[in-house]
């Protein structure tokens, strides 16, 4: 909580330079080179389009070009019940499609003025780590192809299979879940969704641990990533970067803590944090994070309560004229949604804040004076959703 | 025409030496087929066993267990349409995969099969051949800048700085194995591919084993520069997918593209050879002085023909193994075929083995030889390729500061100290 404070003091004078510099001057007379990389291009997660500027393999400076997956989909709410909307938001972080549903049902029930049970607070933080863990491998996976190593991936993808089919027995979806509704959750668990879950506990550790084997003190890896990408707390701070990028950087911020929401304020887990705030620390960030969400599923799944999982919420959802905030941690950081509401059966407007946009922001800087194979590194380690970066 | 053709069975230098023009010609029609059937078994090879390192199956559509997935992928790739981009260079364009092709067969010319297995035996022949191994770059060099776009350039400009790199330290690590062959009483080295293992037959050992670890460090060191050389990974900075698209080939497509592979897995299987040539004892059979009385002969010849029957095996249970659906009929029966074909090769190699036991000089006697040198050339440089394979699998890709560091700071002057070394234990010794 008083990180954020804190660090928001300090000065951002690294980020006064932002012009594009020129090149060196050397006896060839080296002509730059702009580059187009994207929107189709492997590496770039979908259809970023950044333009680099180079002095041979050096980058001068970029500018990223997005909205190639635009599909409005905050004005689109504005013509939709609450109710209706809310498949809408699995479609911006595609690969964490729990969270964005979390996040939107919880902001309209904070809006509401009504609380989910018990029950479906515990079912909630369930699902929404383990699209924690499969988000986190998604991104190591791509990731460390990106890097060149391909073998992980197909890692990644294999283990993460068990928990989309744990989405699956739950809502009959695998990735656009619509796993919530307002007011809690619209199914009950099926039978064996508590050992289902429990399987996934005892079999994830290990595989974590495969994971870190091929990569954690790899050299080739280790080169690739220290010190590639450095970012500092109060740069974070001050471009608003956050989730794992702007804890790698050493700033211990994260809403499950700071802002405990859904049933987080009964677990104990911890918030790793990193140092130098490379590629490197965020890799490790992750890895622990995902650990740490074992943690937390293990300890939800054991002491999941009885009950309802519907609050008293009216057929027809209405709620009072206002405005809300209200942000969650999501796997890539503060997924935050403003909702203005007339009274009416739809909002007036709704705002996401998402955080793969923000964290965006935070390329430029990060690839200033690298080579060409660190911006697609810097890429992967920032995991960013085109579909979540335009709406 | 049958004594024509026989006359040179009896011979024992290679038809370059012999002046032999027809069966010099011959090998290299020979070769250039074999070459072109192992690009195509490594292409196959390196999709099943990737596929294996990363939990999937990979092909398994074309024909029984993706079999005949290099052949239909070869077929569609002559089919494209041949796209030269308006805005490159068109002569260079057209002529910049010839190049690379090229320079990667025509290093064949040296590589000695056997005692005589080879086109000609070169007295520079380890020059010739990193010379012109080395020129396979200019294809790429030429590839990136005639494509007249800007990820074929940084590929290509890539490629030639990191070929300058390794090629040093590449180079060290050849004269250290080079320097060994002078070890003899006369106190003179040789340069031919041929002197070359024949050297380490007078010496009785692999030069990989030779003052050891000497050797064996000049080998790790020129295996690491050989997958620089060939742009493989951890070193494929040249067409490095995730960084540049594809590369310095990113603008071809269809044949043109297909004999930039072509020259790529060629370059390989050539680099590899240079390897199995210097250090790993060529065409010799393991433990030719140590086991080498007649019997023993016999046992190592049965090797070719037990692989076979061991690949033949393999295949059977495939077929035993495929489901019994009607779906897999034709699969099961092209398996079977395949799988018949491979025992009968099995025991033409085991017919000729025991008919050509004997060390006379009578035709199945020289089969018998010129089989189990090309068999164990192309075992040992077979587990080279897999290592290529394995690399791949296993380690993400070096940046190109790193891969130059690499080179210059760690590869060349260790390559500097074993060559110096190798030279100081070589006169104590002798």
């Amino acid at each position: 909580m008083s990180a954020r404070a804190n660090d928001s003091t300090k000065d951002v004078s690294s980020l006064s330079n932002l012009d594009l510099e020129t090149p060196e001057k050397t006896y060839l007379d080296s002509n730059e080179l702009i580059i187009n990389m994207g929107p189709q291009h492997p590496a770039t997660h979908g259809v970023l389009r950044v333009i680099l500027k180079l002095d041979g393999e050096k980058v001068l400076g970029t500018e990223c070009v997005i909205g190639y997956l635009h599909r409005g989909v905050e004005k689109i709410a504005e013509n939709r019940t609450y109710t209706m909307f809310n498949p809408y938001v699995d479609r911006m972080d595609y690969v964490a499609a729990v969270s964005n549903g979390l996040g939107y049902c919880e902001a309209v029930e904070k809006l509401m003025n009504v609380e989910a049970p018990a029950r479906a607070k515990y079912i909630r933080v369930i699902l929404t780590e383990l699209n924690r863990i499969a988000s986190h491998q998604l991104w190591l996976g791509t990731h460390a192809l990106d890097i060149g190593a391909m073998t992980p991936l197909f890692y990644t993808f294999r283990d993460r299979e068990e928990i989309l089919k744990i989405f699956e027995k739950y809502c009959g979806a695998r990735l656009t879940t619509h796993a919530f509704r307002i007011g809690g959750c619209q199914y009950e668990t099926y039978a064996g969704f508590e050992k289902d879950v429990k399987n996934v506990l005892t079999f994830f550790a290990p595989k974590i641990d495969e994971y870190e084997a091929l990569l954690t003190t790899n050299r080739i890896w280790l080169e690739r990533t220290k010190n590639v990408g450095v970012i500092s707390g109060a740069d974070c701070v001050a471009l608003g970067v956050t989730g794992p990028v702007l804890r790698a950087s050493g700033v211990q911020w994260d809403l499950r803590k700071a802002q405990p929401y859904a049933a987080y304020s009964e677990f104990d887990f911890e918030i790793p944090i990193g140092t130098n705030g490379d590629t490197y620390d965020r890799y490790l960030v992750r890895m622990a994070e995902m650990r740490q969400s074992l943690r937390i599923i293990e300890q939800a799944v054991n002491g999941i309560p009885e009950g309802p999982i519907m609050g008293k919420v009216p057929k027809v959802i209405k709620p009072p004229v206002g405005e809300i905030y209200h942000s969650i941690e999501a796997p890539k950081g503060e997924l935050g949604y403003f909702i203005v509401s007339d009274g009416s059966t739809q909002p007036y407007r709704l705002r996401v804040r998402p955080p793969s946009f923000v964290n965006l922001q935070a390329l430029d800087i990060m690839v200033r004076g690298l080579l060409v194979a660190d911006v697609v590194a810097v890429i992967g380690t920032l995991d960013i959703v085109l579909g979540e970066v335009d709406r | 025409m049958p004594n024509f053709i026989m006359s040179y069975l009896g011979s024992t230098v290679t038809p370059g030496e012999a002046g032999n023009q027809f069966w010099a010609l011959m090998y290299v029609l020979i070769i250039f087929a074999g070459v072109s059937v192992a690009v195509i078994a490594m292409n196959w090879i390196e999709r099943k066993a990737l596929a294996h390192f990363q939990v999937r199956l990979g092909p398994m559509r074309v024909g029984p267990h993706g079999l005949l997935q290099p052949f239909a992928d070869a077929l569609k790739l002559m089919l494209k349409e041949d796209i030269i981009p308006a805005e490159a260079d068109q002569f260079v364009f057209w002529v910049a995969p010839l190049i690379g092709l090229l320079a990667a067969f025509t290093v064949y010319t040296v590589i000695p099969f056997g005692p005589s297995q080879a086109v000609s035996d070169m007295n520079i022949g380890i020059l010739f051949m990193l010379g012109v191994s080395s020129l396979g770059v200019l294809g790429i060099v030429v590839a990136g800048w005639a494509s007249n776009s800007h990820y074929p350039l940084i590929g290509a400009l890539r490629s030639s700085a990191q070929m300058v790199s390794y090629e040093v330290a590449m180079g060290l690590a050849v004269v250290s194995a080079i320097l060994m062959t002078s070890l003899n009483a006369s106190g003179t080295g040789t340069l031919s591919m041929i002197g070359i293992v024949q050297a380490q037959q007078q010496q009785g050992v692999w030069f990989i084993f030779k003052f050891f670890p000497l050797g064996f460090i000049a080998l790790v060191i020129f295996a690491i520069a050989m997958i620089a050389e060939t742009n493989r990974a951890p070193f494929d900075m040249a067409e490095a997918e995730s960084e540049l698209t594809a590369g310095y080939h990113t603008e071809y497509s269809g044949l043109r593209w297909s004999l930039f592979m072509l020259a790529e897995y060629a370059a390989m299987i050539a680099v590899s050879s240079i390897a199995v040539t210097l250090w790993v004892g060529g065409w010799m059979r393991p433990f030719p002085n140590l086991l080498n009385a007649p019997a023993w002969d016999f046992v190592f010849s049965l090797f070719p023909g037990l692989t076979f029957l061991g690949l033949a095996a393999i295949a059977f249970v495939g077929v035993a193994r495929m489901p019994a659906h009607s779906f897999f009929k034709i699969q099961r029966i092209g398996l079977a075929v395949f799988a018949a074909l491979l025992g009968f090769i099995a025991l033409l190699l085991l017919v000729i083995a025991v008919v050509g036991r004997s060390a006379d000089t009578s035709v199945a006697a020289r089969f018998r030889e010129g089989i189990d040198y090309v068999y164990w050339f192309v075992l040992k440089v077979a587990v080279f390729m897999y290592l290529f394979i394995w690399y791949r699998a296993t380690w993400p890709r070096y940046r190109f500061d790193q891969l130059m560091r690499v080179g210059w700071k760690v590869l060349l002057p260790i390559s500097l100290g074993v060559l110096v070394v190798t030279a100081i234990v070589g006169v104590i010794v002798s």
